[in-house]
């Protein structure tokens, strides 16, 4: 029943804020003014905010701006022990460092180090949080860029990249993450500049406690949908996440933007309803999920959670199995991957569904932004299959799905799979694929996990494998950097090809794009494309497991 | 050979000898050099060659039915373009004789070859003679039999100047002599592309296929990866149970290369990669029957998307003649009395008009000849009335103005009357007899049956029909509301016509439209699908994307269904093609594995008799469905215009559901049949 409460008052209270705060999105990304903050960014930067880009302006932005992130974030890992603040650790080695740098950069917040022994409070703070704020603002300004062009009549920009970036940040990102800060230093997580505390227990040993500013690190890694950890533990930690309810508003952190952009995108395109049929993909999606998590989880079989009654292992019990198997389902839905529980100890199904979550592209809702453009993009493929059935040459909004399009959009769901699957196969052919104890159908759903989790810019891990070595951290850095940005490149060249396009007014004839059975259709063939594609890997896995 | 509206037409049903006739050339397309244009069957094929050197190598009863079927597969694709290629092959040899052995006759007097014929010359053709070239008649009339290329027997009669100038090479010239100045050039004639478009010889992708195309080609891309990247897991899940035993699907190298490949081409979309381009060709073909030559397949596919239609009033929307509707008598005069000298005053004439007032007077009929002491009077534009002069009277009938005239009696009633049947479209004829005016006629533009039920579909199809005419704006208005059109363009110019199309089109809009005369050439060359009547000039013809050979300017909306259901084709068998993986991965993934994990038996859910059966189970079905949709391809999905939320719903359940459920049943028959197999 509480589990009820927990997961109904949270869509609840997405479907308030949807209209509101989805307004507030589409008045920051349409608005002409900038303010005072806004104008002092562009005058250091020196850029001129009234001025258009194209796509492959925009795109380029994009590309200097992350791989200037990522040298300065490598740099910054490697000379930690020379900054202030450092707590006397070590400077990050070279190849942990290339794979943080990335990880951090592309949203991903894989982590191949342990938070509270390997880093300092400097690097944390001035390195990986504010690529925390960045990359979820790049990866929203991508989404806002794709669907200006599905707005756009015929032009050749799509905004300024600049200016998006800084907008996002400053008036969206910077103060709900304030907001939550607030809250949550209010329901007791950490937040000082202490390198921790020794203390003796009552069993006389010594224990260290740490310290940090985590309050203020942990409002940006839900809400950018970034998922790295302050402490290795993650979300798992009572510094953290302390409660019941602290659990349930890092859920709501982690959907608020990926669920509300659906609004925005209604508003641009000037039709609500088409925000809507968006975001009821996403639902749908997400809510059959949750559903099927937690259902795994409470009636997993097994001769241990049945005795127990639910699978408990590598939960918390202040969380319960509901509040952990709902987190486990929203993490890997969203491109986030904070964990509050042991994913690698989940009931085989149980295991497979964030894994399943994470193929589906993570668009139900996805990362903030790439949520979005990514389900465009499957939208696209649909409505080009659909579209055929209707007897028109498809197209979506107005817009005509030729040659060009589909040359994107294939391509653009191309590129997951297949970093997934050869990194998957590589690391087998290779020998990477861990220790003795990944053996069988487990340690095959552990290689499988960390490069669907790598590629998907989830972050989350399945655990089970020792993934800091040269070998593993080289391959995830590659699949992290591919997984984000040779798609955000090819989503910037659609939207300017859309862009060009004049838009085909709507009549009879056309595929209606908000009703249900498009919605239906939309869901369809995500989960088919996306089985057809796993289905083999994942029977050699998870499937194998449970049904052994 | 006018085709009716709703003919059926009898494209989708294929007799075995027509298999047995394309079979030779289905073989020859085995050439990779051809198999390169279709990417998905070029994997198959690949596929076909590595499974023959493993079966080879490593013989088995298994592994050269799999190898015998994979070839067949590509055989089948290559059968499905044949067949549909060898409907047009038929057409072209019969153009290709009437074209050949033409002699032209200059006008200096020389013989040359038609073959030989340049652009500019000037032939001379009396009767008898076969047209040695596509020209211009530049002096003479003559009755041209067309039966070539038309297929209708009744002979044209092609004149000098105006809309009917243009003669096409092939067709013969029954009576007189004309002269003609040749327009094309040397094998660019209409019969020489007509000949290329039945044979598909230079067939262009159009852009959607090209866009199918792609998505086909990313699907393989993705099948192929995710069979390829399988390998490696295999291993080490083989490795991991290594007591399991080894199957005819798996063993300690991993899986057999033998089902790898039957996993690839069971997944990767080959139903719709074999038919695609039948599908094209039998789109073209489908116009072809119905008399109408595409230039382009991409005019074909743009018809489908056309949201506008420019429709002539005359000969399209109305019968083309005006007839009469009603009497309207003044004056208190009996309506007995108009009807009679209306009746009186048209007997001899022979206009359709006048014939439609003898019709609706509907008196018993009187031979003008039989009335020895009446002087008709004819129609003369200076008078712009006829009638008749009796004995004891004189009868006048005619434009109101002239009519009133005549009689000397204006009368307020009468320009009442005249003026509202103008203002409904009608046109008014004014009947008067010596000293006084008996009343009006109404002369009505008749819409022809069944056009407005045709125009309410085209609006539930999201296309608006446009109306154009000569007419002035009150009369047409008049005539679109009767004709339930949406729009109409009244007083029409060619420019006008342009400038309509040029503002449909820069709001988005497609359009198409028909088109005659050498002033409708830059609409037509405008508009997205132009249709020029065979009996209009070179320059419409040149200017078009289609030629109606039929000259019917109502097949504009068939065309426009024709090119729905060739998209619809398309997105229907895509659909079933991704739809049956479902399926094939159920008979395949256990047949591959539950050696090694026996609970992905489980997953064996259509009960499949071994590993073996299975996976050659799936690979037949594959290999039949092709031939079993062959006729669905060449025939075209049903369609009946509706909106496009009825037709989406439609056909996911018909080709979506079926394409999910059909392989459960299809695989499991097949494998309750090939399970009697030795060794399998």
């Amino acid at each position: 029943m509480t589990g009820w409460i927990f997961a109904g008052s949270l869509v609840l209270a997405l479907v308030a804020v949807y209209r509101p705060f989805g307004d507030y999105l589409h008045r920051v990304v349409t608005g002409t003014r900038h303010n005072v903050v806004e104008r002092g960014v562009y005058r250091v930067v020196g850029v001129e905010p009234g001025t258009e880009q194209s796509w492959g302006v925009y795109a380029r932005s994009v590309l200097a701006f992350s791989a200037v992130s990522i040298l300065f974030l490598f740099l910054f890992l490697r000379l930690q022990d020379k900054l202030w603040l450092s707590l006397g650790v070590d400077p990050v080695n070279p190849h942990v460092a290339w794979n943080t740098a990335v990880s951090f950069v592309s949203n991903t917040n894989w982590q191949a180090y342990a938070g509270e022994s390997a880093l300092g409070h400097l690097v944390q703070m001035d390195g990986l949080a504010v690529q925390n704020f960045v990359s979820a603002a790049v990866g929203i300004a991508v989404a806002v860029a794709l669907v200006r062009g599905f707005a756009a009549k015929k032009t050749a920009t799509l905004g300024n990249f600049w200016v998006d970036l800084t907008r996002i940040t400053v008036r969206v990102l910077l103060p709900v993450c304030v907001l939550a800060t607030l809250v949550f230093m209010v329901a007791g997580v950490v937040q000082n500049l202490s390198g921790g505390t020794d203390v003796t227990t009552l069993t006389g040993a010594t224990q260290h406690i740490t310290g940090g500013p985590v309050a203020s690190q942990e409002a940006i890694k839900l809400l950018g949908t970034n998922g790295g950890g302050f402490y290795n533990a993650n979300s798992a930690h009572p510094f953290e996440n302390p409660t019941t309810w602290t659990n349930w508003l890092q859920m709501f952190l982690i959907l608020l933007i990926p669920f509300s952009l659906p609004r925005l995108f209604g508003r641009m395109v000037g039709q609500n309803r088409q925000g809507y049929a968006v975001v009821a993909v996403m639902a749908v999606l997400a809510l059959a999920s949750v559903a099927l998590t937690v259902a795994f989880e409470v009636h997993g079989a097994g001769t241990v959670p049945q005795a127990a009654g639910a699978a408990m292992e590598g939960k918390e019990t202040r969380f319960g199995v509901t509040g952990s198997a709902v987190y486990a389902a929203v993490t890997t839905l969203t491109s986030t991957g904070a964990v509050n529980s042991f994913h690698d100890s989940y009931t085989s199904f149980g295991g497979m569904m964030p894994l399943v979550n994470m193929m589906l592209g993570e668009v139900a809702p996805g990362g903030t932004g790439s949520g979005l453009y990514g389900l465009l993009i499957l939208a696209i493929i649909t409505v080009f299959v659909a579209g055929l059935m209707v007897g028109r040459t498809p197209e979506y909004l107005g817009k005509k799905i030729g040659a060009r399009e589909m040359k994107l959009a294939s391509s653009y769901f191309l590129i997951t799979p297949a970093l997934v699957l050869t990194g998957t196969a590589a690391a087998f052919a290779t020998g990477n694929n861990g220790t003795a104890l990944n053996v069988g159908p487990h340690g095959l759903s552990e290689v499988l996990y960390a490069f669907t989790s790598a590629a998907n810019n989830n972050g989350s891990a399945f655990a089970g494998i020792t993934v800091n070595t040269l070998w593993w951290d080289t391959a995830l850095g590659l699949a992290m950097l591919l997984g984000r940005f040779l798609p955000m490149v090819l989503v910037l060249a659609l939207a300017g090809s859309l862009a060009r396009q004049k838009v085909t007014p709507e009549s009879e004839g056309t595929l209606p794009t908000h009703q249900p059975l498009f919605v239906g259709l939309v869901v369809g063939v995500t989960v088919v494309l996306v089985a057809l594609t796993f289905l083999p890997a994942l029977a050699l896995g998870p499937i194998a497991e449970g049904l052994s | 050979m006018t085709m009716l509206l709703d003919k059926p037409v009898s494209a989708g049903t294929i007799a075995p000898a027509q298999l047995r006739r394309s079979l030779p050339q289905a073989l020859t397309k085995l050439d990779p050099r051809t198999m390169w244009r279709n990417p998905v069957m070029l994997i198959v094929e690949i596929g076909a060659v590595f499974t023959t050197v493993l079966s080879i190598a490593d013989p088995s009863v298994f592994a050269w039915i799999i190898t015998g079927w994979l070839w067949l597969t590509v055989v089948f694709a290559n059968l499905a373009e044949a067949v549909a290629e060898g409907r047009g092959k038929a057409q072209a040899a019969a153009l290709r004789a009437a074209k050949q052995d033409t002699v032209a006759y200059l006008k200096n007097g020389r013989e040359i070859p038609a073959t030989e014929l340049h652009l500019g010359d000037v032939v001379v053709v009396e009767a008898g003679q076969v047209i040695p070239g596509d020209g211009d008649v530049i002096e003479g009339i003559a009755s041209v039999d067309e039966s070539a290329i038309t297929g209708e027997s009744a002979p044209v009669i092609r004149e000098s100047g105006g809309d009917r100038s243009a003669v096409t090479g092939g067709t013969k010239v029954l009576s007189d002599r004309i002269v003609v100045r040749i327009t094309q050039r040397p094998g660019e004639s209409f019969v020489d592309r007509m000949i290329a478009l039945v044979e598909g010889a230079n067939r262009q992708k159009t852009p959607n296929e090209i866009a199918l195309n792609i998505l086909l080609a990313a699907l393989t891309i993705i099948f192929l990866l995710s069979v390829v990247t399988l390998q490696p897991l295999a291993i080490f899940s083989k490795a991991f149970q290594a007591a399991a035993p080894d199957t005819v699907a798996l063993n300690a190298d991993g899986v057999t290369g033998i089902v790898l490949v039957s996993l690839i081409v069971c997944l990767i979309p080959t139903t719709i990669g074999a038919l695609l381009s039948a599908i094209g060709i039998a789109g073209m073909d489908r116009l072809v029957q119905r008399n109408v030559l595409a230039m382009s397949g991409r005019a074909v596919e743009a018809a489908g998307d056309v949201t506008t239609l420019l429709l002539d009033k005359t000969g399209t929307i109305t019968l083309g003649n005006r007839q009469a509707a009603e009497f309207v008598p003044v004056n208190g005069v009996p309506l007995s009395s108009l009807v009679e000298a209306a009746h009186l005053s048209s007997l001899a004439d022979e206009t359709p008009e006048g014939r439609s007032v003898v019709q609706l007077a509907a008196l018993p009929s009187r031979e003008p000849g039989l009335m020895p002491d009446a002087v008709f009077v004819p129609f003369t534009a200076q008078t712009r009335m006829s009638g008749v002069d009796l004995p004891d009277r004189q009868i006048r009938k005619g434009a109101a103005v002239a009519v009133l005239k005549w009689a000397g009696k204006p009368s307020p009633e009468v320009t009442e009357i005249v003026d509202r049947i103008s203002d409904e479209g009608g046109t008014p004829l004014v009947v008067a007899e010596t000293g006084r005016v008996l009343g009006v006629i109404h002369l009505k533009d008749v819409v022809k049956p069944g056009m407005r039920e045709r125009f309410a579909e085209m609006r539930r199809m999201g296309i608006r029909t446009v109306m154009i005419t000569g007419d002035n704006p009150r009369t047409a208005a008049a005539i679109a509301a009767e004709a339930g059109v949406d729009d109409f363009l009244a007083e029409a110019t060619p420019e006008d016509k342009l400038a309509y199309i040029k503002k449909e089109q820069d709001g988005g809009r497609l359009v198409a439209m028909t088109g005659d005369g050498t002033n409708d050439a830059p609409a037509l060359a405008q508009a997205d699908v132009g249709v020029a009547m065979n009996t209009g000039t070179s320059a419409a013809k040149e200017a078009g994307n289609m030629v109606d050979l039929d000259s019917d300017p109502t097949k504009l909306i068939e065309i426009v269904e024709i090119g729905k259901q060739l998209l619809i084709t398309r997105g229907a068998l895509t659909t079933f093609s991704i739809s049956n993986d479902i399926a094939k991965y159920f008979a395949i993934i256990p047949a591959m594995f539950a050696a090694v994990y026996p609970g992905l038996d489980a997953l064996n859910i259509m009960r499949l008799h071994s590993p073996g059966s299975a996976i050659l189970s799936a690979v037949i079905f594959n290999a039949l469905i092709i031939v079993a949709l062959i006729p669905l391809a060449l025939r075209g999905v049903r369609y009946r215009p509706s909106s496009a939320s009825a037709l989406l719903r439609r056909n996911l359940w018909i080709y979506g559901l079926g394409g999910v459920v059909l392989p459960f049943l299809g695989i499991k028959l097949i494998d309750l049949l090939i399970q009697f197999i030795p060794g399998i």
